[in-house]
């Protein structure tokens, strides 16, 4: 894989940051763009600006195809069945709400929902939001030290009274890939519906929806080289019909009369108003350039920065890991001995090196740990060895400041 | 010394720093210098939480004059509010209720005021201002 051509692609790694070149490790919480999703974005704005699935003049046409053209695209891309199986969102946690809400209008006081002790929250709070509101209980699926969930556990708690699986592909925190499909599977044995909470996936693995066959697969644009404030809720059609509207508005009607209406079909029923269009149209440019990359070797190369991050890493004095997993994608988490997670970020951003510090939205994780956060670097496929090494030798001016 | 005065030595003191590292180097010297709080007073009413780090306050006043004592988890947090204290101490509640602790834009710090920051400094100051309007009344 040419790292360099790629890199080329995405302008911002040009930047510097108080003077110093960007080294951006940061991947977890947002990707950058590549060009041609920034030019996607301003050719929209300059040319093809129009309200979508209404206007009988041309531009309103134009803009409706590119939106529907780049629903397509996601649809192949993550092999969903059918084009109204993906439905739009503001992202991630939207879509997660999207599912507690409608989908838990289906659920009876007594029945469970059963994350796991990993879970971002965004997908722990909707469901307690769901268990207030419908007398429904919550369980936990637990997770050991080095960070993998404790599947035998899992199986345990499955029983008839579980009707929804809800977990993460993998974890933001600690870089831990689930083993989705056993989850699915046996959820599925008893009868159970399953989300995925794919946030942190598609822009490091291949996925495929109809393979792992879950019945709702959540994503953000934002995490996978796209625009911010789109995303995707997949959903299996038979049980997308069988659940009722999330938000009312426009373009998910079909006949709207001053007492009552009838709503639209997939996937409108579900996309209320007007939608995020420049943002869909720009995340099926990102799935175009996602298309023009090998996964497997994106997966090698992040895997072989994971190693070599490691590797250096051991080498400093105090450092400790969290999340040692059989399975991780190219995130670590450490501490050092001594040393604030904050002043070692705020040093780091100094040097032009931007990290994430604190409980990265997964305070139950760190309290398992008995720890308030982590130093987290996280990387994507324009990422090199060489910014490593600049890592490395900033953390190893910071260290001895700190520790003085 | 009048807060602007003392505010306007501390300018002068961060003007010899055209590094980011030797700034910070000086706000870690700093925080060393902080008046610590009591262990006694670490208490869950006294400790303003972050979600990056936490801040403990205590506050008393003596004589018509605030004295603050505080500490933190994290040592940049520590040295920045040894800057803050430093300003108001020993001054009238009104003068603190007043403060608006212009001189950290001044020296390039504001982001750590920052309330997305989430460091509990942008709660210390409020904390601290409290403090000081209970004990103008």
């Amino acid at each position: 894989m040419d790292i360099q051509a790629i890199r080329s692609q995405f302008p911002i790694l040009e930047e510097k940051v108080h003077g110093k070149p960007l080294v951006y490790f940061d991947n977890g919480a947002t990707t950058q763009k590549p060009l041609s999703v920034i030019h996607r974005l301003s050719d929209y704005y300059t040319k093809e600006n129009a309200n979508i699935h209404r206007g009988v003049h041309t531009l309103s046409q134009e803009a409706t195809t590119a939106y529907e053209n780049a629903r397509n695209t996601i649809q192949k891309y993550i092999g969903a069945k059918e084009n109204h199986e993906v439905l739009f969102t503001k992202g991630t946690t939207d879509s997660i709400n999207l599912v507690a809400y409608s989908f838990g209008e289906l659920l009876q006081a007594g029945d469970e929902i059963i994350i796991s002790a990993m879970e971002h929250h965004s997908n722990i709070v909707p469901w307690q939001l769901l268990c207030e509101r419908k007398g429904c209980k919550l369980r936990f699926i637990p997770m050991d030290d080095k960070g993998d969930l404790m599947l035998d556990t899992y199986v345990e708690l499955l029983s008839e009274k579980t009707k929804l699986v809800a977990v993460t592909h993998i974890s933001n925190s600690l870089g831990t890939v689930n083993d989705v499909k056993f989850i699915i599977d046996k959820a599925h044995g008893v009868g159970a519906k399953v989300l995925i909470d794919g946030a942190q996936s598609i822009q490091h693995i291949k996925v495929n929806v109809q393979e792992l066959d879950c019945d709702f697969y959540a994503f953000s644009g934002h995490k996978l080289f796209g625009p911010t404030g789109i995303g995707v809720l997949y959903g299996k059609e038979e049980i997308l019909n069988q659940m009722p509207p999330y938000q009312g508005g426009g373009d998910m009607i079909k006949e709207v009369k001053l007492e009552q209406s009838t709503y639209n079909t997939l996937p409108h029923k579900f996309e209320a108003g007007t939608p995020n269009i420049a943002g869909g149209i720009g995340l099926g440019t990102a799935f175009e350039f996602l298309n023009s990359l090998d996964m497997d070797k994106v997966h090698k190369h992040e895997q072989e920065l994971l190693e070599y991050a490691t590797t250096a890493l051991k080498k400093i004095e105090g450092i400790q890991f969290y999340g040692q997993a059989k399975e991780k994608t190219s995130v670590i988490s450490f501490l050092i001995e001594g040393l604030h997670p904050y002043d070692v970020g705020t040093l780091l951003d100094k040097m032009g090196i931007a990290v994430r510090t604190g409980h990265h939205c997964t305070q139950p994780i760190m309290d398992q740990f008995c720890i308030p956060g982590t130093i987290r670097v996280s990387f994507a496929l324009y990422n090199t060895k060489e910014e490593i090494d600049l890592f490395i030798s900033a953390l190893e001016r910071i260290i001895p400041m700190l520790k003085n | 010394m009048s807060i602007q005065e003392k505010e306007q030595e501390i300018i002068d003191e961060f003007a010899i720093y055209e590094d980011w590292m030797d700034k910070y180097e000086y706000i870690i010297e700093l925080g060393k210098d902080l008046p610590l709080i009591e262990e006694k007073y670490k208490t869950e009413d006294r400790l303003i939480k972050g979600c990056q780090s936490q801040v403990w306050l205590h506050a008393e006043t003596k004589d018509g004059k605030m004295k603050f004592t505080a500490d933190s988890d994290a040592i940049i947090t520590k040295g920045i509010i040894a800057l803050l204290i430093r300003v108001v101490d020993n001054e009238s509640p009104s003068d603190v209720a007043t403060s608006q602790f212009s001189f950290i834009k001044e020296i390039g710090l504001q982001e750590h005021l920052s309330p997305t920051r989430s460091n509990g400094l942008v709660s210390m100051v409020k904390e601290m201002k409290l403090n000081a309007l209970k004990a103008v009344k």
